[in-house]
């Protein structure tokens, strides 16, 4: 009952850390939507150099993992004697490694569209960047979604590991009360369960927003539907 | 020159890893003349139809709209010349994401910046020129191979080409339905309609060809017209391959 009774207490504190958490993840997702495409667009139809450069990115951020890189990136900013605040390192980290991550979705989308359709656009007098973004882009993000979705659940998973800057998410919540109270079982049991059903609701949204936007006839659903997403 | 040449395209070379593909192409299409490729596989038909738009850029050589010649390094001039000139594929690259409808007044709007009402009635008009009005709202997945390839007409007439090029359009269809797109096609040509067409259908080609080009290893080896290089006793590479076409069909 005491277990019980120390969640209940730490539960608001705990919700408002979910704010954080989901801010977090929001930020990093949308900083990542917004470069990944133009990287995956850049890897697929750019010339060699910047073909080359996405590439060297991508391993960069695969590579090294999300901990050093907080580290890295909050000990260069104190270095320039710069105080910045730990939940902007956080999505600024968070943000280049989802980068790395969403060009691969999105470049894997993109090769998937037949070569024949980016063809057809210029064969109708459409410049390269209208074909893309009028033909390839559109098809691209819809096969993109369920890739996407991965990526959001393994990055509010990974966001987790910013409490070790202070930021005041889930995680540092957490630890906070269970160092107060020695409650760890049923603390961290909570925090679990917080994200599970963070994870679960997105999920369950951004399943609609495939249905929504499911084209009659195409088989990108029926794939899906396979690989256990329906 | 020809005043009535519409698209006269000369000496197009095209090498890929060292091996010639396209070897001195030339080709003069005159208004209202449709003008047939013929060859066996790999003998260069497709890549010269995509070269001569660019889709595939030659080496060498030079295009000419009505006398005006495409400067292919101007990538404004390439999209006006490619918005003028026709392209049906092999197998139809319709937009999967759009309907039949959207298909066509796509480029309508991006291209020729016509507002999406107008667009919209063009693409209804375009559709009901090739049969397919009751199918406007219908996705490429909801149609047969000769509907979408309707529907690629369908788009290309739409932005009021100067000349269309058919690469084997009926080549990825099922017998059944290589009916339906020959005679939209054969209803282009007796409406005037320029047109280069590269195909295997010897019957349409030997009835409604202006003139034959028979391209072997990336060269036009023959051409004239049907009735001469097709002719009894002509002895033709021509005639001889299409005897072989039609000793397979038998």
């Amino acid at each position: 009952m005491h277990s019980l009774y120390v969640v209940y207490n730490a539960l608001p504190s705990m919700l408002a850390g979910s704010l954080v958490t989901m801010g977090n993840v929001a930020l990093s997702l949308t900083m990542g939507l917004l470069l990944g495409v133009p990287m995956a667009v850049a890897q697929v139809y750019g010339n060699t150099l910047v073909r080359k450069l996405v590439t060297l990115y991508v391993w960069f951020f695969r590579g090294v993992p999300i901990l050093v890189l907080l580290f890295l990136c909050y000990g260069l900013f104190i270095s320039m004697g710069i105080a910045m605040p730990p939940f902007f390192i956080c999505c600024l980290v968070l943000g280049c490694t989802s980068t790395a991550y969403q060009s691969q979705i999105f470049r894997g989308a993109i090769e998937s569209i037949p070569r024949g359709q980016f063809n057809a656009a210029r064969a109708l007098g459409m410049h390269d960047n209208m074909a893309i973004r009028s033909i390839i882009l559109p098809q691209a993000m819809r096969l993109s979604i369920p890739g996407w979705a991965n990526e959001f659940s393994i990055l509010l998973k990974d966001s987790a590991i910013c409490f070790v800057l202070g930021t005041q998410d889930i995680m540092a919540r957490t630890s906070f009360a269970a160092a107060r109270t020695h409650e760890h079982l049923a603390l961290y049991a909570a925090a679990g369960v917080l994200y599970f059903i963070l994870t679960l609701a997105v999920l369950k949204l951004l399943r609609r927003l495939e249905q929504k936007v499911h084209v009659p006839g195409y088989s990108s659903g029926i794939g899906m539907e396979g690989m256990g997403m329906g | 020159m020809n005043q009535q040449a519409v698209l006269r395209v000369e000496g197009i070379c095209k090498k890929l890893d060292g091996k010639s593909i396209l070897d001195d192409c030339s080709l003069t299409v005159n208004r209202g003349e449709l003008k047939v490729l013929i060859g066996p596989s790999g003998a260069g038909k497709s890549t010269f139809l995509q070269s001569i738009n660019c889709l595939i850029p030659p080496d060498a050589g030079e295009i000419y709209l009505e006398g005006q010649r495409l400067d292919r390094a101007d990538t404004a001039a390439l999209c006006a010349f490619r918005a003028q000139v026709g392209m049906i594929f092999q197998d139809f690259n319709l937009f999967d994401h759009l309907t039949a409808e959207e298909n066509v007044a796509i480029a309508l709007r991006k291209v020729r910046g016509m507002n999406a009402s107008d667009a919209k009635d063009r693409a209804q008009n375009e559709l009901a020129r090739v049969g397919l009005a009751r199918r406007a709202l219908l996705y490429p997945a909801q149609l047969s191979g000769g509907q979408k390839q309707r529907v690629a007409i369908a788009r290309a007439l739409a932005m009021d080409p100067k000349v269309i090029l058919l690469d084997e359009p009926t080549s990825a269809l099922d017998p059944e339905l290589v009916g339906e797109v020959l005679a939209v096609i054969r209803d282009l040509a007796s409406g005037g309609m320029t047109m280069v067409m590269a195909t295997h259908q010897m019957d349409f080609a030997r009835a409604l060809a202006t003139e034959i080009l028979f391209m072997e290893r990336g060269r036009i080896i023959e051409q004239g017209a049907p009735e001469t290089l097709l002719a009894e006793g002509s002895n033709t590479r021509t005639r001889d391959f299409c005897l072989r076409l039609l000793e397979m069909g038998a």
